[in-house]
């Protein structure tokens, strides 16, 4: 009896480790830097600030990936495409708010509430331009090819980005610009424990949470947005249920948009530099997160986000940041290998 | 019998050329690029462009066996050019300057590089390197990407391709034995020339010799290609590009099957990359970006995929459209016109511009694959068949 069950319990206990490791291997994946860096923080220099510093810049960095992310997975589950477009769609959010809030005249000498108004009203029109102009690319690029093959939308994808790139590079040169600072972004609002929280860090939260708040409301109360989850689900179905899909569609790339200008101006008043090249890796960065997060899934795309911007900040903080990209797209490479699906799993049709 | 040959012609469409033409026509084109040499400038700049363009072709190829035959899309192919390229820059250079004991080892090497100190091998010997660093190279970065599907696989890929990059770019910062991984952003430079048996080395000021070993590569590559398209391995790929369940109850083995994908593909990009290095005459961190896989992807896509001919010629418009036609041709096009303006810095937005074109235009590709374009054919009948069913009461 105890012989016959000796063999049965091991198996069961090796079986168990194995959906013990299958279910957190990830996660212990994910806690590799972070727990290495705070063993060497506590050694060298007794506490954890350092790390708290990094979490905190990771996060508001994280969020900008986040709203970007979310453009991604949303598109990627409604149309099964990569929108390599995204990433430019992105670096012209932060082009559009610059020029928008210099020309309605908000300078470094701006008084509080005319900061506050005019950064809303440019928050405003940022996402509703990039959102126009995520649905005109998608009228132009995407739909005529909806029933070509496959990788037929993946190359007008690329050459959008292409020229959006151009756009840029004639927008504002191939350098570096720096831009006023108008919320005196690395001004220290508090610190805890060490730990600084700077207006910069309290403008990425302000503006990510209502926005990803909102957007899952309405992705999952109204009409629009029950339309966009049964045309993700199945589009023939949706079709057939009476739902106009190329709307939805439409809609779907202009949430993605509005999003994505949102990150563009977070993006331009965190950094205070703005070049053409910035969408490239940023679109990069976003996709890794929305793939991280499992794709087509919203909170995961939001979770992913965040990761990515905190393994980002401690990349450039403690390797350097020019191995960072290496280092997200290594993290990137073993989250596939240890659970395909994504943190919180993937909404695909595909995925079934 | 009899059933299937009158059922054949309906396949066709009615453009469609007959085989014999068909023939013929690949026949004057390859005669023409092979002679096409003697009759352009020997230093000038086409023979330049199609020289590149040649190599562009073989790494095309390459990826073509990944996304064309074996349906797995890689958006990591620089990878396998980096690695090529860092062959011939590891192995045919002044790199391992300190190389026994500044003496340098020299293996069935002639002419100038003979005494040079450095590791200086004889081409061939680079090419069987590149090909076996390539295929090792590919089957790693295919081992992760074995349980994935679809779009994921592209990302992994991406990963990898992003990944290599990046240890090329800051490569000089890691040291082994005193000798850096790479040069960096400064690149392996110069790089040996190509040394052939019975023939002079050659030179950057004639161009020809470069364009024929680069047409005999490309014959090489197109043959080997055929080939294995028509092999039991070749049957194997698309089986599972077609049907990934079927085919492994099927038998085909799943494991197998993609990992020699990806090293085959990888070979071809390794031999490309150690000849562009050598012809480029620098090993530069900054030509493996992610661009140039999205650049090879997007000659295999244009050009049809799965379809060598269409492959060779999507990478021959391509690279004439980046190198030659936008810069040199239609930059002149301002000035003649009256108009004061640099078109240079829209170079790549009017890249990006054709590919829209080109593809909302003819989305198969230019040549596609004769099986694609039966499903595809069969796809609308299909659809036809249902409207009318709909329409019926």
């Amino acid at each position: 009896m105890a012989a016959a069950g000796l063999p049965a319990s091991t198996s069961g206990a090796v079986s168990s480790v194995r959906r013990f490791l299958a279910q957190n291997g990830l996660i212990g994946v994910l806690l590799i830097m972070p727990l290495a860096f705070a063993f060497h923080d506590l050694r060298t220099e007794g506490d954890l600030s350092r790390l708290g510093n990094n979490l905190v810049d990771g996060l508001s960095n994280g969020s900008i990936w986040a709203l970007v992310a979310i453009g991604y997975t949303l598109v990627y589950g409604i149309v099964e495409l990569i929108n390599f477009a995204h990433g430019e769609v992105f670096m012209l959010g932060s082009f559009v708010s610059v020029s928008f809030f210099s020309t309605i005249g908000l300078t470094v000498a701006t008084g509080i509430p005319g900061l506050v108004a005019g950064l809303l009203l440019t928050l405003l029109v940022t996402m509703f331009a990039l959102g126009t102009l995520n649905t005109m690319i998608e009228r132009v690029a995407y739909r005529p090819l909806r029933n070509a093959p496959k990788l037929a939308p993946l190359i007008t994808a690329v050459g959008f980005s292409f020229i959006l790139l151009n756009v840029g590079l004639l927008w504002r040169g191939g350098s570096q610009r720096s831009i006023p600072n108008l919320i005196d972004s690395q001004a220290l609002l508090v610190s805890i424990a060490g730990v600084n929280i700077t207006r910069g860090d309290l403008l990425a939260i302000a503006v990510t949470i209502p926005l990803v708040l909102g957007m899952t409301i309405f992705i999952s109360r109204s009409r629009l947005g029950k339309a966009m989850r049964a045309t993700a689900q199945d589009p023939d179905a949706a079709r057939l249920m009476g739902i106009n899909v190329d709307t939805t569609i439409s809609a779907t790339f202009m949430i993605g948009g509005l999003l994505a200008g949102a990150a563009g101006l977070i993006y331009a008043l965190y950094q205070t530099t703005i070049w053409f090249f910035q969408g490239f890796t940023a679109g990069l960065i976003a996709f890794t997160a929305a793939v991280m997060g499992g794709i087509g899934n919203i909170r995961g795309a939001v979770l992913g986000g965040l990761i990515i911007g905190f393994i980002q900040q401690l990349s450039d903080n403690r390797i350097g940041s020019q191995w960072t990209p290496a280092v997200v797209f290594a993290y990137l490479v073993l989250i596939m290998v240890f659970k395909p699906s994504g943190l919180l799993g993937e909404q695909t049709r595909e995925a079934g | 019998m009899r059933a299937a040959s009158t059922a054949g012609p309906s396949f066709r469409d009615r453009f469609e050329l007959s085989h014999r033409v068909r023939v013929g026509i690949t026949a004057a084109a390859l005669i023409a690029g092979g002679l096409l040499p003697l009759f352009v400038d020997g230093g000038g700049g086409f023979i330049d462009d199609a020289t590149v363009a040649l190599a562009y072709v073989m790494m095309a190829l390459g990826l073509n066996i990944i996304v064309g035959f074996a349906g797995l899309l890689d958006l990591g192919y620089v990878a396998f050019f980096a690695i090529g390229a860092y062959t011939m820059g590891y192995f045919g250079s002044l790199f391992h300057i300190t190389a026994n004991g500044g003496e340098g080892v020299h293996i069935l090497v002639a002419g100038p590089a003979a005494q040079l100190p450095g590791l200086h091998f004889n081409f061939f010997i680079i090419i069987v390197l590149a090909i076996a660093a390539t295929t090792i190279a590919g089957m790693l970065i295919g081992l992760p990407t074995l349980r994935l599907r679809g779009d994921y696989i592209a990302i992994v890929t991406l990963a990898f391709g992003e990944i290599v990059g990046r240890i090329a770019i800051n490569g000089d910062e890691i040291k082994f034995l005193d000798t850096r991984l790479t040069a960096g952003r400064q690149g392996i430079t110069p790089v040996d020339k190509i040394d052939l048996p019975f023939l002079e080395t050659f030179n950057s000021l004639e161009l020809r010799p470069w364009y024929w070993t680069a047409f005999v590569l490309v014959l090489i590559a197109v043959f080997v290609n055929f080939r294995l398209r028509d092999s039991r391995l070749g049957r194997a790929w698309i089986a599972l590009r077609e049907d990934e369940v079927a085919a492994v109850s099927m038998g085909v083995p799943q494991v197998k099957t993609k990992l020699l994908a990806y090293g085959t593909g990888a070979a071809f990009g390794g031999v490309s990359g150690a000849f562009l290095g050598s012809y480029l005459n620098t090993v530069n961190a900054d030509q493996f970006q992610f661009s140039f896989s999205i650049f090879v992807l997007a000659m295999v896509i244009l050009g049809g995929l799965g379809s060598i001919w269409g492959v060779v010629v999507g990478a021959i418009a391509l690279s004439f459209i980046n190198n030659r036609l936008i810069p040199d041709v239609l930059n002149d096009v301002p000035g003649k016109i009256g108009l004061d303006f640099d078109l240079t810095e829209l170079s790549f937005g009017i890249f990006g511009f054709l590919l829209v074109i080109m593809m909302v235009l003819r989305p198969e590709g230019l040549i596609p694959e004769r099986r694609r374009k039966i499903e595809l054919k069969a796809g609308i009948e299909g659809l036809v068949v249902d409207e009318d069913t709909e329409k019926q009461p």
